[in-house]
């Protein structure tokens, strides 16, 4: 029963927190239930390196509409674990913003729910499901996003809004047209795995048009270039925690349905979906890296970067090679786990200085130890600096670029990585060893705390300290259970 | 069913689909929002009498489904919805500063039309040869038209229903091509509009609370050039 579990428990811990039962209660019911699914999640990740299949998935009745496999199981058990340390980071962070208990009921339903629209997407196996799930997504987190109730926030979450239900419709056609090919190839169950089984006889003409709606109207909820326009605003409005979820997560769980039809249009005859990916990928790195030079905002600054890291793994899965397939989960998982900390590093300073402009924040080292510390690691992790996780897997990528024999895309992307690399930096360290200007600090905003002596809330510390440890840890050693899964995962987006 | 039966529902289907079509225009045209609302629940019905039509023609329950669950769903519970959770002032707006005037907007939907009938026939033709009919062509085009409109306007109203447009054409071409997908169309067809009308009514709502107007898509602070200080400005 561990999947129906899994999925159950977020929406028990929904219910459970519009108890009003105290201060505690709240933010408690939230931690266990992420902690809960977590610890279920990795133990479903275990059985499924070692190949069993969970027991209650055998059974016809359940089998039909879910399943998990490795790539299933690897965006799972990311959501589990950005979602902890975000549960986590929220207790103390909510409690500075001064909520009153129906707004911090509210939050925390909205947080468990929006983890269970999450969770439900990688499990589905049937395309249309997935797409009513993914509109869910976009339901339970633009009140997230809103959540500020801020002229900026409101409109943020209207952008955020608008774009993604545009382009739900348009994947919505995308998903009905591929219907319609795995029908015309004689396809007989709409599934994941049916469609990979009918792909050899499907016409190619309707399969590359569905692949270019859903990667289009998808596309447009990942932040792929054309379609990003809304995601720096959504993911630097919303409060951190959901930030982290956001940029952490839920690009990625949504890129995650992208991924499943690479197997499905590379078995078709004359549709090339490494191509699309490899274009779009390549813009949306390009474009990324040029537009983080000149952002005002920090929070701006890592939302910029999502783009960046989405770009890079679309290009990674468009190179075509299998190195290059273990080389874009790898990087899903790095990015994940990097991206949530660096929200936590942000949230962190904007706690301590209480503004989220990139030139009124300088030497925040001086002002709070932790905060200017954390905000330096998660810049340089997040660039993709030697020691940490993200320099492994980009370092991975292109490597297996040239292996392939594609010099033009790797040396583009090797370009705009670099470009990358020092429009964060470049941002990230004058905030955090700058001069300030005429020693006093820039104060811009009442902020909630303008006293020096600031102290970041224990569980906020807490949860930078654990989101650290897979970002220091994956630079230098990758667990042999989290690279089976890796391996399994990247032969799932493989013809 | 005899032949002269099926070619009649087929030309019923054609019938709906072309007044679906021009439902969509309409909606290009109209500044009102109230007419707007009115425009879309006429296409909506006529979206339910097609698949109703399809249904018949092909003997397909679902297709019924899908019509009953549009029944119900958008020319009930989406105005319903709307004034739960919106504020009553968004009837009454009218769309002032549009950034197209309407000829110049009514040509460029006509155009997209046209693009959508190259692109719908051939796409029509790789499925299948039986799914010849207008849908495909012609919901591609309301979609088109649909997220056009959502480019031009700035009233909240006109927003949501350029978004419910889309759908609708979005579901018009794709209830003639997959018409066996069974249960899920009509689930989709449920969730969908509700999901719609349910997120952008509460938005709306506090908007209005936070700037006075419905005009969402006038809100345009946030951008690369003016960061952060933009919270200081006067509500205009």
């Amino acid at each position: 029963m561990s999947v129906i579990v899994i999925l159950l428990l977020p929406i028990v811990a929904a219910l459970l927190v519009c108890i009003p039962w105290g201060k505690r209660w709240v933010p408690g019911v939230t931690v266990v239930s992420c902690l809960g699914n977590l610890i279920l999640i990795t133990r479903l990740a275990r059985q499924v390196v070692m190949g069993r299949v969970p027991g209650d998935l055998l059974e016809p009745a359940w089998s039909k509409w879910i399943v998990v496999d490795g790539l299933s199981a690897l965006i799972l058990l990311l959501i589990a674990l950005v979602g902890t340390t975000a549960a986590i980071y929220s207790v103390g962070y909510m409690a500075h913003e001064n909520l009153t208990p129906k707004k911090l009921r509210l939050y925390h339903a909205n947080y468990n729910l929006f983890i269970f629209s999450m969770l439900a997407i990688p499990v589905l196996a049937e395309p249309t499901l997935v797409w009513i799930v993914v509109e869910l997504t976009t339901l339970c987190s633009a009140l997230l996003v809103s959540f500020d109730n801020t002229r900026e926030a409101l409109e943020a979450a209207w952008k955020y809004v608008v774009l993604s239900l545009m382009g739900a419709g348009i994947a919505l056609f995308g998903f009905m047209v591929l219907f319609a090919a795995s029908h015309a190839g004689g396809g007989s169950a709409y599934t994941w795995a049916g469609l990979v089984t009918a792909a050899p006889k499907m016409p190619a003409l309707p399969v590359q048009t569905a692949f270019l709606l859903i990667l289009i109207g998808l596309g447009t909820k990942v932040g792929l270039v054309p379609m990003h326009t809304w995601l720096p605003d959504a993911h630097s409005q919303a409060p951190s925690p959901v930030c982290a979820l956001l940029s952490g997560i839920e690009t990625t769980s949504i890129l995650y349905v992208i991924l499943r039809l690479f197997p499905v249009v590379q078995a078709v005859p004359g549709a090339h979906a490494d191509t699309w990916a490899l274009v779009l990928g390549l813009i949306s790195v390009g474009t990324a890296a040029f537009l983080l030079l000149q952002v005002k905002d920090y929070k701006r600054l890592f939302a910029f970067s999502t783009v960046e890291h989405m770009g890079i793994i679309l290009t990674a899965i468009g190179l075509g090679a299998s190195a290059s397939d273990y080389g874009a989960m790898q990087q899903i998982v790095n990015h994940s786990v990097t991206k949530s900390f660096c929200f936590f590093a942000a949230g962190a300073a904007l706690l301590v200085t209480g503004t989220r402009e990139i030139a009124a924040v300088r030497g925040l080292i001086r002002r709070s130890p932790i905060a200017g510390a954390a905000l330096i690691f998660g810049g340089l992790a997040i660039s993709g600096a030697p020691p940490l996780a993200i320099f492994l897997s980009e370092f991975a990528i292109l490597k297996a670029g040239l292996t392939q024999g594609q010099y033009v895309a790797t040396g583009l992307l090797a370009i705009f990585v670099v470009v990358a690399f020092f429009g964060i930096m470049a941002h990230v360290n004058r905030m955090v060893f700058g001069a300030e200007p005429n020693g006093a600090p820039v104060q811009r905003h009442a902020g909630p705390h303008t006293a020096e002596a600031f102290r970041l809330p224990f569980s906020c510390r807490l949860a930078l300290f654990l989101a650290a440890v897979p970002v220091l840890v994956l630079g230098v050693y990758v667990p042999k259970p989290l690279r089976d899964l890796m391996t399994l995962a990247a032969a799932a987006v493989t013809r | 069913m005899n032949d002269a039966a099926k070619q009649l529902l087929q030309n019923l289907n054609a019938l709906a689909s072309g007044l679906f079509l021009l439902t969509a225009f309409g909606i290009v045209a109209m500044r009102q929002a109230r007419a707007c609302l009115n425009l879309f629940i006429v296409q909506s019905l006529l979206l339910a009498a097609s698949a109703a039509l399809l249904g018949w023609r092909y003997g397909s329950d679902h297709l019924y489904g899908v019509a009953l669950v549009n029944l119900i769903s958008k020319p009930v519970i989406v105005p319903w919805l709307l004034r739960k959770t919106s504020p009553a002032e968004i009837y009454a707006r009218r769309e002032i500063d549009q950034v197209l005037n309407i000829p110049t907007a009514l040509l460029i939907a006509l155009a997209l039309a046209v693009v959508a009938y190259f692109v719908g026939i051939p796409l029509a033709n790789a499925v299948g040869p039986e799914f010849r009919g207008p849908n495909v062509p012609i919901g591609i085009a309301v979609l088109l038209i649909g997220a056009f409109t959502l480019t031009v306007r700035r009233e909240a109203l006109s927003l949501l229903i350029g978004l419910l447009v889309m759908e609708n054409g979005a579901f018009l071409a794709g209830i003639s091509i997959a018409r066996d997908l069974g249960m899920l169309v009509e689930l989709a067809v449920a969730t969908d509009g509700l999901v719609i009308v349910f997120i952008m009514g509460v938005l709306v709502r506090a908007v209005q609370k936070q700037t006075g107007s419905t005009a969402v898509g006038a809100l345009a602070s946030l951008k690369e050039t003016s960061a952060a200080s933009n919270a200081d400005e006067a509500l205009p």
